[in-house]
């Protein structure tokens, strides 16, 4: 008995470190690349606006590709945490249990469309519908991508969000509908304060999948190379220009180490978001006592 | 247990089935590159596999420098290119293998112009035409129709006509080394053809083979004088036409004689081989080019 638990705890330890080295090993993998392209181009380099790495000579100014995914996950995520966490209260708070049971599958189902189908529908859907809204030239741009990938991160908000809530004992709500509150003010004052720790996490889940995604936004974003002025204007994010210009570098070549550094740069930056996150999770709970 | 049984009985069916096919007798030769060739060499091939049973010739897109970046790294026997391979890639062939890259141009492509339908400027000149896509001319008013902002329409920056059109129309007749900041890139030709059928202001280039109803060619000229069309053949062959590129094929050594890619190169530039290619939308290849498959193929292995 003692022999199979001891084995099993190391097959447990074995599976956790595995994770741990892989990860490890992921990021050192693109961090070696990424760093090899800077020292051979300057940081300041990097911080222009035009990239341009094909021509004599090249230009690695990464921000308009920056500002391309900045759009976009403003938009995505001004689109998904609204539509995604009144989903999650009325599923747990409103909806019978009937309606949630067919409700949450459905909503979850959206996770599951091929991003590829979701691309097709920007380009032959929404972009003629937004491009006479707004009487631009065909309306693949930021705008487009942003609705679409906003659309793709709703199921992780309200999936997650709605586990929250459902997990808070039912006895808060007793307690504040026993002091007199409307179902509202508990909701506001009690429920929604108790679980915002887990629907911030599910925000920030929603936000990686944003920023990490790929296949949509190079379908919809437009890409063109010039700084983007508006959320009307085509832009190049950093996902898609990896994706679009990886099959043309020769491996080990400064263009290649330079598709790194921008995978190194968006990793950072997804990083250091998720540690703000840990941080701000850490006061609230403090705060609240839980 | 019969579910296993069954399980087992599949698989062995299909090793057996796998195992006929490469028991064969065959040479296998893998091409890759170009997604402006993809099609007319894969009904080359098909028309030669056709031919020569003892033949396996498997032909897939991605991009001219995808065709020669996998050649580098020995990964296919030939890449499609629909632009001439860089000093750089030459350089890294050469490290990886010793040896300068062999080529043979198999037909010749013309870059069509095309704006949408409504347009009403059907004629531009070349210098007009580079100022357009460098972004020195953005307003169609500037070259004869109505106003309106033009939107320029190109390829991504791994394509061979993406080079192709930046060198010998927006550097050589403007001088300037790169297109407007505010081309858009698209993946392909065909997504070209869409978004200039569906925007009034657009203009884009594609291979002559891309081109239908929805969309307008422009008649382009060098002098201001006479404008051609890509589909005015006199004017091609004799060169009036400008924006015409030769269509490459590169290979790390020389085939051996009689081998299936010698027979295959053979067959590409061959009567027969020459007809498909008009087929598939593209023009045979000029006299200048057979001088030069000449002198850098076939004088070397005949």
């Amino acid at each position: 008995m003692e022999v199979k638990e001891k084995l099993l705890e190391y097959l447990f330890f074995l599976s956790g470190i595995s994770a741990i080295i892989i990860l490890l090993a992921i990021i050192l993998f693109i961090a070696v690349t990424g760093i090899q392209f800077f020292q051979e181009v300057g940081l300041s380099e990097f911080l222009n606006t035009d990239w341009n790495p094909t021509i004599k000579p090249p230009k690695w100014g990464a921000l308009s590709l920056f500002a391309g995914t900045f759009y976009i996950a403003a938009i995505a995520m001004s689109i998904s945490i609204p539509t995604g966490l009144l989903l999650a209260i009325y599923m747990s708070e409103v909806a019978s249990s009937g309606v949630r049971e067919n409700l949450k599958p459905l909503i979850e189902s959206i996770a599951g469309i091929p991003t590829v189908v979701l691309g097709l529908f920007g380009i032959i859907f929404l972009a003629p519908h937004l491009s006479s809204l707004f009487g631009i030239p065909l309306a693949l741009n930021a705008l487009n991508a942003g609705i679409l990938v906003g659309f793709l991160a709703i199921p992780t908000i309200a999936s997650i969000s709605e586990d929250v809530l459902g997990s808070i004992p039912r006895d808060f709500r007793h307690a504040s509908e026993g002091l007199g509150a409307t179902k509202w003010q508990t909701i506001v004052r009690v429920v929604l304060p108790a679980g915002m720790g887990g629907i911030f996490a599910s925000i920030m889940l929603a936000l990686g999948r944003v920023i990490g995604e790929t296949m949509v936004v190079l379908m919809v974003a437009g890409m063109v190379r010039a700084f983007p002025r508006s959320i009307l204007d085509p832009v190049s994010p950093i996902t898609a220009t990896i994706a679009s210009e990886l099959p043309e570098t020769v491996v080990g070549d400064l263009h290649y180490q330079g598709l790194f550094a921008l995978g190194l740069t968006l990793f950072i930056v997804t990083f250091m978001i998720n540690l703000l996150a840990d941080i701000i999770l850490e006061r609230y709970k403090r705060r609240f006592g839980r | 247990m019969g579910y296993i049984q069954f399980i087992a009985l599949l698989m062995l069916t299909i090793s057996v089935a796998i195992g006929g096919c490469i028991s064969e007798d065959e040479e296998i030769v893998v091409i890759k590159g170009s997604d402006t060739m993809v099609y007319m060499v894969s009904v080359l091939a098909q028309e030669f596999m056709d031919k020569n049973p003892e033949g396996n010739i498997i032909v897939s897109g991605g991009g001219s420098g995808t065709g020669i970046k996998s050649l580098i790294n020995g990964l296919v026997d030939v890449a499609d290119a629909s632009r001439p391979i860089k000093e750089s890639e030459i350089k890294k062939i050469r490290e990886e293998f010793g040896t300068d890259p062999k080529t043979l141009i198999i037909a010749r492509d013309m870059l069509a112009v095309v704006v949408n339908p409504s347009n009403s400027v059907d004629k531009l000149t070349m210098t007009q035409l580079g100022k357009i896509f460098a972004g020195e001319i953005t307003d169609w008013e500037e070259v004869g129709g109505k106003k309106g902002k033009i939107t320029l329409y190109g390829r991504q920056s791994t394509s061979g006509t993406y080079e192709f059109f930046r060198e010998q129309v927006v550097e050589k007749y403007t001088g300037k080394k790169e297109y407007s900041a505010s081309m858009r890139s698209l993946t392909g030709n065909t997504q070209i053809y869409d978004a200039v059928s569906s925007d009034p202001n657009g203009i884009g280039y594609i291979g002559v083979g891309y081109v239908a109803d929805m969309v307008k060619v422009v008649k382009v000229s060098e002098d201001g004088v006479n404008y051609y069309s890509p589909f005015d053949s006199d004017a091609v062959q004799s060169g009036k036409y400008v924006i015409s590129r030769p269509l490459y094929q590169y290979m790390i050594d020389y085939p051996s004689k009689g081998s299936v890619l010698y027979n295959f190169l053979k067959f590409e530039v061959s009567e027969e081989g020459q007809k498909i290619v008009n087929e598939a939308g593209f023009y045979p290849i000029f006299k200048v080019d057979r001088e030069h498959n000449m002198e850098s193929l076939w004088s070397k292995i005949d």
